[in-house]
């Protein structure tokens, strides 16, 4: 019988935003990869809302592009309105979000896959995973792995063999989309869903559980009478996602949202209607995200709100089609229909597309290392959706690692794993992989304890240095994060060092500001810390200043004024790096430490952490388990 | 978040009891600096960290407005040749659960954390001081002193301490809640057109105060269950209550317990210079036909099986009689203090009574004779000092745990209050909104360590339990 049957290094399954990151990393360290959709029309598609970034999400973005990932970079090329968020609030919560053409997003990501060196693009479905029992040891890490991956076999039967396999399935595994009575088994968009692939991890052993989540219609917007409705518009002047984007380059003319509301007659409908809601009929088994719930769950679950906020959102700007965020719903299409003209400005809507909910399978990624990698299949990685998460950037930055780690799988290096202290990336990972997730998980900014020092501002200099480490960003780029750092460290220096006196001059410009007189010479640090002023305003009284680029001002302005709470941070860091640190070696038999409670002593064999830190984590290990266990490992030391 | 290796601990390394010295074990990379802070040389300069390793030195302990403490021999070890292998610091104090538990408390102050048990244990392992083949046994002892310690420290805590504590957190994740819900949905909400900043500061003053009640009644052994037991005896009308509430002190903070478990016996927890009593005042004890009197007379009789330390309150100004004789049946061979109360009315109490009262006991208990008056409080003073002597003499028996539980609870409600003052800070001068949750979230979870609760995904289930969060 003949077939296709190719070699390469790695194979991705899947080219949404999880699925492109982790391919382009994996070629642009020089591996031969192929990257599998259902179609290829589909690469890097915005099945859901049209924007990127927002609340912790943003952070993603400039931690992916500060890392080598391509995300911000794509959504510069192609957004068509931006907004900082919480720009009154802390430096640390401030959120870049950016409303993407979606046609564009996809088109532009699709011609950086092309572009690609090493990158082959494959339209096939991929049906089953090839694997061998591993013999002996392996050199490299997961010591403990029982098989190790070959390569995939897709539907017309080609085979890929490959050195490391990524999955990056998203919500096409076995997918079924509901809208009322009406089940179509789809995968999002009307597109081919895969429906072989679960099987066939099953049969690895690989646990699969069911999620869902849903998305709105989509309106024709020349039905649509917006005088009804607030007009919300981008900021004055915007600020890329990328570190490698000049600023000057997206002064767009930006497009505008709408915001409108829900009312009493909306949630009348809703309720007169819920028997036909497939959630509360109990024909949709998979448990969905509350972060983003549908009109239907708000309704119920938020009785007593009157009204609920609807964002009219634009596609892209070459078509009428507009995003209804906030009323996702799987109600069937005629209660769509009514409940969304109750909505002011929707009176006399026609709806292009309709809101539907979808459910699929994904892994619990209890399985994963913090690598990615399945902890029982050598060179199986999986990112984005497929592992519990929701969302665009959550996706994209899994992806990134998987690839990166991937990768160097295949090089036989060290995986590259971040922590909380480092990343939200690495917070991301390490509760999906160590927290019981029961949701798809959504990022959020609650859920990063350093979060004042994970800012999105200094994504570039927390993660340059790792992205340049790892291949994905060059030297050039690098140096210039270093010299960056090196500005803002002299004139932090500086301003520590620059005493102002209480000159009548000085005294002056001090009541001018609205600011307390000085009693003897204060540096200029100091006063930076009064919150009536700031850097720019001292410029009057600080004659030895040199000009500096705006965000190494913005560093300096960040670092001095908040100062004592970054101290404290960075002081809490130490001692949870400390325990980081500590290493648990992967093939550990837990059985072994008799005086480890049995709670405690299954829930550290299912979860094999990889430290110390790790394994404090995880729900049902006391702090005594853990002094056991660090008593254990010195012993077990002592005898290797 | 479990803290790691070489930050400082500290403990009493010694009994907690009347031993003729006590020791106070410091061991981290600070521990010279911090004793440093509180040990003045006999010229009364701090020169601690002056020292060579393993010398021995004569000083003083003081408080912080310098006043002494104790007068103390402190030894200064430098790691690796120490028991934990770390820089160590002991300082020798008279012995007797007050110096040491003062002294401990100072250093606390000063920055040390009070030591897990068998944490020294734990650290001596960790740095190779103990052999391998000890492994097992180390491991054993700290599960079972972690154990029992989480359990008793539990147990140990009132029932309405408890449950006020709970009350604070539920108060905090509140407002943690709603401000991590705004952050993370800025177009939901908006903060500053609701005034958020007053509201939330009046709220972190009231739990402030809320919290700094329950420090006191931690100083004042208040929050415990547990304690020497002790019960209040005598004939109805002789002054059991008014002995009670001199002894809590009407101007004090009390935790309330929940009302309606005792109808008949009042209990308080009390300290007297941190030796914690469980005082259980009873019903007036006579013979009766009352059914319900009586019932109150066979618990009073319970009380008194199961007590270390009996108060016998006798009115001097009425005749001694039947009852009073009934009262001294039941205590018969107790270890008592005698209260013959009332001394500011004509005193018809003789001495024939007084040696009749004594034959009830083995003797000793002649010096533990105390005329007072609740009235106009004589007597008050000595009453304190005979029964501080009881227990520095080994008389009463002091469970160490308590003492423990009670330092380390202490310890985690001043963290929380610290947290707290740090939070009215950040809204005093106006800092964004999202600097409030830091602390607000570290005085959550050192408040839960106490009731033994884990933060876990608290957070993000108040969020979404309560906001209508995302698109």
């Amino acid at each position: 019988m003949s077939e296709i049957r190719e070699k390469v290094d790695i194979c991705v399954v899947g080219a949404g935003h999880s699925g492109c990151e982790a391919a382009l990393a994996c070629a642009r360290l020089g591996l031969e990869t192929v990257i599998f959709t259902v179609s290829v029309d589909s690469i890097a598609l915005m099945p859901c809302n049209p924007n990127i970034g927002g609340t912790s999400k943003g952070h993603l973005v400039r931690e992916i592009d500060a890392l080598g990932g391509e995300m911000g970079k794509n959504i510069d090329k192609t957004f068509i309105q931006s907004k900082m968020l919480n720009r009154s609030k802390g430096p640390a919560v401030h959120s870049l979000r950016a409303q993407a053409d979606k046609a564009e997003y996809s088109r532009q990501m699709r011609k950086v896959l092309e572009d690609q060196e090493h990158l082959t693009i494959k339209q096939a479905e991929v049906c089953e995973i090839l694997t061998q029992d591993c013999e002996g040891s392996d050199p490299l890490q997961n010591g403990a792995a029982a098989k190790r991956i070959l390569g995939v076999k897709t539907y017309t039967g080609a085979v890929y063999e490959c050195k490391a396999l990524i999955l990056c399935t998203g919500t096409y595994l076995k997918a079924r989309c509901l809208c009322g009575e009406a089940i179509t088994y789809t995968g999002p968009n009307g597109l081919q869903p895969a429906n072989h692939l679960s099987d066939s991890l099953r049969s690895l052993g690989i646990e699969l559980r069911r999620f869902k989540t849903g998305t709105p219609a989509r309106m024709d917007g020349r039905t649509i009478d917006y005088s009804k409705m607030e007009e919300q518009f981008g900021d004055e002047k915007i600020i890329p996602f990328s570190f490698s984007t000049d600023p000057k380059d997206v002064q767009i003319d930006q497009a505008s949202c709408w915001l409108t509301y829900t009312n009493e007659k909306t949630h009348e409908i809703i309720r007169a209607n819920l028997d036909r809601s497939p959630i509360y009929a109990g024909i949709i088994e998979g448990t969905g995200p509350r972060y983003c719930p549908s009109i239907e769950d708000k309704v119920v679950k938020f009785a007593d709100k009157e009204r609920h906020q609807v964002f009219i959102e634009p596609e892209g700007l070459h078509t009428h089609e507009m995003y209804i965020g906030g009323m996702s719903s799987s109600l069937p299409e005629d209660v769509q229909l009514a409940m969304y003209r109750t909505v002011p400005g929707l009176e006399h809507c026609k709806i292009v597309r309709n809101a539907y909910a979808i459910e699929y399978d994904c892994i619990d990624p209890r399985q994963l290392y913090p690598s990615l990698e399945f902890k029982d299949i050598k060179g199986l990685f999986s990112g984005g959706q497929l592992n519990g998460s929701s969302g665009y950037e959550e996706a994209a930055a899994q992806g990134l690692i998987a690839g990166i780690n991937a990768a160097r799988y295949v090089m036989g290096k060290e995986p590259v794993i971040l922590d909380r202290s480092q990343a939200y990336i690495g917070v991301l990972i390490d509760d999906l992989v160590t927290k019981e997730n029961k949701e798809p998980y959504r990022m959020m900014t609650s859920r990063a304890e350093y979060r004042l020092l994970l800012r999105q501002d200094n994504a570039d200099l927390r993660l340059r240095r790792i992205g340049y480490e790892v291949g994905l960003v060059s030297e050039q780029v690098y140096k210039a994060t270093l010299d960056k750092q090196e500005m803002i460290d002299k004139e932090i220096e500086r301003l520590k060092n620059t005493v102002i006196g209480a000159s009548k001059e000085n005294q002056d410009f001090l009541k001018s500001c609205g600011s307390a007189a000085l009693k003897t010479g204060a540096a200029l640090a100091e006063l930076m810390c009064r919150p009536e002023l700031t850097y720019e305003t001292l410029k009057a009284i600080d004659d030895k200043r040199v000009p500096l680029p705006d965000d190494v001002i913005e560093q300096v302005e960040i670092e001095i004024k908040y100062e004592g709470y970054i101290a404290r941070q960075l002081h809490q860091i130490e001692q949870f790096k400390k325990m980081e640190k500590k290493r648990i070696p992967a093939d550990l038999d837990y059985d072994d430490i008799g005086s480890l409670r049995l709670e405690a002593r299954q829930k550290l064999s299912m979860y094999k952490p990889l430290s110390i830190g790790q394994a404090s984590r995880i729900s049902g290990v006391s702090p005594a388990d853990i002094a056991v266990l660090m008593i254990y490992l010195e012993k077990y030391k002592g005898k290797k | 978040m479990y803290a790691a290796g070489t930050d400082t601990i500290a403990a009493v390394a010694t009994a907690m009891s009347d031993s003729g010295i006590g020791i106070i074990r410091v061991s981290g990379d600070e521990s010279i600096e911090l004793v440093d802070a509180v040990y003045r040389n006999a010229e009364g300069n701090r020169t601690l960290t002056k020292y060579d390793s393993h010398t021995i030195h004569y000083g003083f302990i003081v408080d912080k407005d310098e006043t002494v403490i104790d007068e103390v021999m402190v030894s200064v070890m430098k790691g690796p040749k120490s028991y934990t292998m770390e820089d160590t610091v002991e300082i020798n104090c008279h012995g007797g659960v007050l110096m040491m538990r003062r002294i401990l408390d100072r250093v606390v102050e000063a920055g040390a954390r009070i030591a897990d048990p068998g944490e020294f244990t734990k650290r001596a392992f960790l740095n190779g001081r103990i052999d391998l083949s000890e492994a097992e046994a180390v491991m054993d002892i700290i599960h079972a002193k972690n154990d029992f310690s989480l359990k008793s420290s539990v147990k140990q805590l009132k029932g309405s301490v408890s449950s006020l504590i709970r009350e604070i957190r539920e108060d905090m994740i509140h407002e943690i809640a709603f401000i991590e819900a705004t952050l993370d949905d800025p177009e939901h909400f908006d903060l500053e057109a609701e005034g958020y900043d007053k509201i939330l500061l009046k709220k972190v003053k009231t739990i402030k105060k809320k919290i700094k009640n329950l420090i006191d009644s931690a100083e004042d052994g208040r929050i415990l269950s547990e304690g020497i037991r002790t019960v209040i005896v005598g004939k109805p009308n002789v002054g059991k209550s008014s002995l009670l509430n001199a002894l809590v002190g009407e101007d004090r903070a009390i935790v309330t317990d929940v009302a309606g478990t005792t109808r008949d016996i009042l209990e308080e927890n009390i300290s007297i210079d941190g030796i914690v009593f469980r005082i259980l005042d009873t019903a007036g004890i006579r013979s009766t036909e009352d059914i319900v009197e009586k019932i109150g007379v066979d618990k009073a009789k319970n009380a008194v099986e199961d007590a270390d330390l009996i108060l016998y309150v006798a009115d001097s100004s009425v005749s001694f009689d039947e009852n009073d004789k009934a009262v001294l049946e039941m205590i018969a061979g107790k270890n008592t203090i005698v209260l013959l109360n009332k001394s500011d009315l004509t005193n018809v109490m003789t001495e024939e009574n007084i040696q009749f009262i004594a034959s009830y006991f083995d003797g000793s208990e002649k010096n533990r004779i105390i005329r007072t008056s609740m009235k106009d409080r004589s007597g008050i003073d000595l009453f304190i000092r005979t029964v501080k002597e009881m227990f520095f003499h080994g008389d009463l028996m002091y469970n160490d745990e308590v003492f423990i539980t009670n330092a380390r609870h202490k310890e985690a409600l001043q963290n929380t209050y610290d947290s707290l003052v740090q939070v009215q800070k950040s809204i005093e001068e106006n800092m964004p909104e999202d600097f409030y949750t830091i602390d607000l979230m570290s005085a959550y979870e050192k408040l839960g360590s106490i009731i033994g609760e884990a933060v876990e995904d608290d957070l993000i289930n108040e969020i979404f339990s309560r906001f209508c969060m995302g698109k």
